[in-house]
């Protein structure tokens, strides 16, 4: 399992990178180990408000489906035009070619964790 | 029997098979087994197109022997195990007296005197109580045997082809539903051509301390035809395309025979009272409660166990089974439905719907099996 060490991560096994007031979205190594075969991904259509800490989408793999949540308060900008055709990129390049969305942040971002501070919540998981 | 210690899930003869592969292991009816080894939907494909490696053995086998064991399990069971000839293999149920289901079953004679009952795991302790307390009376011995056998199995096309090599046992007379006695890598083994994925393949029964060596030398030897190991998650979507029905979702102590589409299992013409006569020779008369029906999603969202159906926006019934099909690139399902939706579902679309986390999602109702395989197949 591979924790970046330049990205900041949420409790629900996100992860977010931070360029200036954009911030882009994924799951974690960790999350899509655990989720299996990921199949569908439905994100919110660019212009749709985001809070932090909300369920703004769903990931659905083989056996469940999970809830994404919210790491930033702000708009989403762009969704990955890829996942829709190719979901399985989250499983094979789950910080690269599989992420999620763009969020122009309303905010400085808040309560995001290191990651060390991700990778100790994991341990804690397993 | 063994009383599984609830803190800590009991592992197969393969746990250190599992762990060299790298699976993702999960707790399952009590057993640490393999969910997959890398990913499921490759690993289902792998079972359709090529072949597949699974460990079975956390199922429960318990051997009835004895003069009296063809007349005990025809008085425990609803099927007729005293008809079928030894080497032969019977899909069939214990029920409660109510006609309730306890568990599905395959059924071995692998003698006069002798069956072999392999029970799912989740079941085994209360199909080998409820044996017990049915056979009172009748000459026979129960032995619950599940720690002295590791179960595997090799399914899909080229499990023949794979297998044929290793093993002393002609497979080109084995049929489909039979059982032999030999060897498979030089090891004796119980093979069936039996399985659970719609696909051709072999069970093995083999002493645990065989397993590994026969794991391995299969797996080395069928490397090169496309077998690949396969977790219960690609033999959960597998079993689901074939239309099959596993107990706690389809099956249970609430649904009969009937209501599963099953009564052909429960033979009312046999000779002599069995468990669970009187309710169910009424259920084969009744009109169906609920209907067993296949679910294709509208959309790419999955229908799950437990989701509702919908008919015209009123719940119609409940999603068994579901999960993203492989071979048909579409959410699938097994739901129960009032039968009177089953009956216009058929034609009527756009009424149909599954309430999907509080969404309402098309869905259209389609015949079951949802996959069949074409090739030609040993009868």
């Amino acid at each position: 399992m591979t924790v970046p060490e330049n990205l900041s991560y949420t409790a629900e096994h996100e992860w977010v990178a931070i360029d200036d007031t954009v911030a882009s979205v994924g799951i974690t190594d960790f999350a899509q180990q655990a989720l299996g075969d990921v199949v569908y991904v439905s994100v919110p259509a660019p212009g749709t408000a985001v809070t932090a800490g909300e369920p703004f989408g769903e990931v659905e793999s083989t056996k469940s489906v999970s809830d994404l949540y919210s790491p930033v308060d702000g708009e989403v900008i762009e969704a990955n035009p890829e996942i829709d055709d190719d979901p399985g990129l989250v499983n094979t390049d789950p910080y690269g070619a599989g992420w999620l969305v763009r969020i122009r942040m309303a905010d400085d971002p808040a309560g995001l964790l290191t990651p060390e501070e991700y990778t100790a919540l994991t341990k804690e998981a397993e | 029997m063994t009383k599984p210690d609830a803190a800590k899930p009991r592992q197969t003869p393969l746990r250190a098979v599992h762990e060299q592969l790298g699976a993702s292991m999960t707790e399952f009816a009590g057993w640490l087994m393999p969910l997959r080894y890398r990913s499921e939907t490759a690993e289902h494909q792998a079972v359709r197109g090529r072949a597949g490696l699974f460990d079975l053995s956390h199922m429960g086998e318990i051997l009835v022997a004895g003069p009296g064991a063809a007349a005990a399990l025809d008085y425990a069971l609803v099927g007729q195990p005293s008809s079928m000839a030894p080497g032969r293999a019977r899909y069939t149920m214990i029920c409660a007296p109510d006609g309730g289901v306890l568990d599905d079953l395959i059924v071995y004679r692998l003698g006069d005197e002798e069956f072999l009952v392999v029970a799912n795991a989740a079941n085994t302790g209360v199909v080998d109580a409820a044996l017990r307390e049915r056979a009172d009376g009748y000459d026979a011995r129960l032995t619950d045997q599940t720690d002295d056998y590791a179960l595997i199995a090799i399914q899909g096309p080229a499990a023949a082809g794979i297998l044929g090599p290793l093993t002393d046992v002609a497979l080109d007379g084995v049929k489909y539903y039979t059982s032999h006695r030999g060897t498979v890598a030089g090891r004796e083994v119980l093979l069936a051509r039996t399985g659970y994925t719609g696909e051709d393949g072999f069970e093995l029964f083999s002493r645990p301390a065989d397993a590994e060596h026969i794991w391995l030398t299969l797996s080395g030897a069928g490397t090169a035809a496309g077998l690949v190991p396969a977790g219960l998650a690609a033999r959960d979507t597998l079993r689901l395309e074939a239309g099959m029905p596993l107990y706690g979702n389809e099956l249970g102590p609430d649904t009969t025979p009937f209501d599963a589409g099953l009564g052909r299992v429960v033979k009312l013409d046999k000779p002599g009272d069995f468990v669970g006569r009187a309710a169910l020779a009424a259920a084969a008369q009744a009109p169906p409660r609920q209907v067993l029906v296949g679910l294709r999603s509208g959309t790419r969202r999955v229908p799950r166990h437990g989701y509702p159906v919908l008919w015209d926006g009123q719940p119609a019934g409940t999603v068994t089974s579901g999960a993203p099909s492989p071979t048909l690139g579409v959410p699938i399902a097994m739901a129960y439905v009032e039968p009177d939706v089953a009956a216009a579902a058929g034609t009527a679309g756009g009424r149909l719907a599954v309430d999907i986390r509080g969404r309402a999602e098309p869905a259209l109702m389609t015949p079951l099996p949802f996959y069949h395989r074409t090739q030609d197949q040993p009868r």
